[in-house]
């Protein structure tokens, strides 16, 4: 009897606002998966079906024929990747600055980087146009790379130097008094044990630069346009092609997920870390 | 360890970050301040220049202005207000025990990284008057009689956008409040159990006190996030129908699209400003944490 009742508590309590929960915030990926798999005369009909009567995947094709998705494919992941590279680098030596050193102006240093992510992102975009338009690298990779490292450096810093502060200092004290160098060190010691925070941090950035479309509308051109930027270009004059822009979203989210869901772990860690404390 | 002279290291490690941040931020931001004393309007080229304060006189006297202040406010309120209810219960339940609670977390983050841009797509082809799938649910549950145009009218847009954004916002208050309840000590909910305290004594004399820091530090970083998003309502309704869903971001970010960079400058400031009050707490709150 107890236990029974038990159950029933359990299943209003959790599972049934469970699922309320998980429909409304999952239902959106699914009405976009299903659309991109509807034939065009199945799409645009006056009866909504909820799984396709024919499975196509036509607006897939012509997404690569007769649009050539594939070219905001190379160039988001050449942004993408470029800007991580640049921001881990910078990044973890700051990090490393702040967590490991005591000098003067370290707290003002410090928040230097943290008043960032205050900006309003609208704020820079307007000088930031005019700047790269005067010294011309406007339209070109650049000018995403350099506009991005804008809030991934400032938040890779932060995030970093929280993982590393976690980091127990006498390891690398005890090869130190062994007779390494601070650089013997870091390299020997830190790294390794830093190298799955590092990944997630750059998955974090990674995920940040694929998924810009502020400066990417501004900065970019036909031929350097990232995704999010093609995608919003399949809304044309003559309505939107929804078949063939649910296809590329579907294809714009994959990557996203597969980082996410192997950096979640380190990830959620770092980013709560700071607002949890205290 | 022994105290030599001054060493530079821990500077010359910085430097790097630090040329970046000043030429891509600092500099931007200086030169938005001088942009907005100016006529810079890149389609009419012969008209750029100094012109003192008169794009703040005119932003003064803009109606949209005004207008879009007050969208961004409750944009805000609404926005900001039911991510943190809904993010709160989800947090709540995601933090018991059941099947599948691993896979359940991870799947409910999904929307936070999915690009703002698709997010706009996919909720406007879900809202869309004619093929939209909210209009059939809702007619087939008798909701409504005939097909409401969510986007395109008025009364609908400002409600169907915040919507969104909700949406989107839900699993980052999730996640954050979720941390906050595991590092509450189980001792506390024993002792009170003996008490014989009831499931809402608890929530407000244990969970919610405790977790004071994470929801104020969350929810100020939600403000400034959710209030400087222009991505979300740029590709749904892109500010209309008749500015009805343009608050100051997506105001300033037609502006520039229109390239009268002077004007947008001016607008961004204004906007930074507004901003600056809910980012004084946040790093107040930051530094009184950093000095432990």
């Amino acid at each position: 009897m107890k236990k029974g009742r038990f159950r029933l508590t359990k299943i209003f309590s959790i599972y049934l606002p469970l699922i309320i929960f998980l429909l409304f915030l999952l239902f959106p990926f699914y009405w976009t998966f299903v659309t991109s798999i509807k034939p065009e005369r199945e799409l645009y009909n006056s009866t909504i079906t909820y799984w396709p009567n024919n499975i196509s995947f036509e607006s897939y094709k012509r997404l690569f024929t007769s649009f050539n998705f594939l070219k905001p494919m190379t160039n988001s992941l050449l942004v993408a990747t470029s800007t991580t590279i640049i921001s881990l680098t910078v990044s973890l030596l700051a990090a490393y600055a702040f967590s490991r050193y005591k000098f003067k102006g370290k707290k003002y240093l410090m928040g230097i980087f943290l008043t960032n992510n205050m900006f309003p992102r609208v704020l820079l975009l307007i000088p930031l146009y005019a700047i790269m338009r005067n010294i011309g690298i406007l339209y070109t990779p650049f000018a995403l790379m350099l506009s991005y490292t804008t809030f991934t450096i400032p938040f890779s810093i932060w995030l970093l130097s929280g993982y590393l502060r976690d980091l127990p200092i006498s390891l690398e004290e005890a090869a130190m008094i062994d007779g390494a160098t601070r650089a013997q060190a870091f390299v020997k010691i830190v790294l390794p044990v830093l190298a799955p925070c590092i990944v997630a941090t750059g998955a974090y950035v990674f995920m940040t630069s694929w998924n810009e479309y502020v400066f990417a509308v501004m900065f970019t051109n036909e031929a350097s346009r990232t995704i999010p930027v093609a995608l919003k270009n399949l809304i044309g004059q003559l309505g939107v092609e929804w078949g063939m822009l649910t296809a590329g979203g579907i294809i714009t989210i994959i990557p996203v997920c597969i980082m996410f869901f192997f950096a979640q772990k380190r990830l959620t860690e770092g980013l709560t870390a700071g607002a949890v404390k205290g | 360890m022994q105290r030599k002279k001054i060493d530079l290291s821990p500077y010359l490690l910085i430097s790097p970050a630090l040329i970046i941040f000043l030429a891509v931020v600092f500099l931007p931001a200086l030169n938005a301040i001088l942009m907005s004393f100016q006529s810079y309007d890149l389609r009419r080229p012969s008209k750029i220049g100094f012109i003192g304060l008169d794009n703040y006189i005119a932003i003064f006297n803009d109606p949209l202005f005004w207008q879009s202040l007050w969208k961004t406010f409750l944009w805000v309120i609404f926005g900001v207000g039911f991510q943190f209810i809904l993010g709160f219960v989800l947090a709540l339940i995601l933090n018991k025990k059941f099947f599948g609670r691993g896979a359940v977390r991870s799947v409910s983050l999904i929307p936070w990284v999915t690009p703002g841009v698709l997010i706009g797509l996919m909720w406007r082809w879900i809202y869309d008057g004619n093929y939209g799938v909210l209009n059939d649910i809702f007619l087939k549950f008798g909701i409504i009689q005939e097909k409401i145009p969510f986007l395109a009218q008025q009364t609908t847009a400002f409600p169907s956008v915040v919507v969104t954004i909700i949406w989107q916002g839900i699993p980052f208050f999730a996640l954050m409040i979720l941390a906050g309840l595991q590092g509450i000590p189980t001792e506390l909910y024993d002792a009170a159990d003996v008490d014989g305290a009831n499931g809402f004594q608890k929530l407000f004399r244990i969970t919610i006190p405790m977790l004071k820091n994470t929801i104020y530090v969350s929810t100020l970083l939600r403000i400034i996030w959710v209030a400087n998003s222009v991505d979300v309502i740029f590709n749904m309704t892109a500010g209309g129908p008749a500015y009805s869903t343009q608050t100051l971001s997506v105001y300033v970010f037609n502006k520039g699209n229109a390239l009268n960079l002077g004007y947008a400058s001016t607008m961004s400031i204004m906007l930074t400003l507004i901003l600056l009050a809910v980012a004084i707490l946040y790093l107040k709150n930051i530094f009184s944490s950093e000095e432990e």
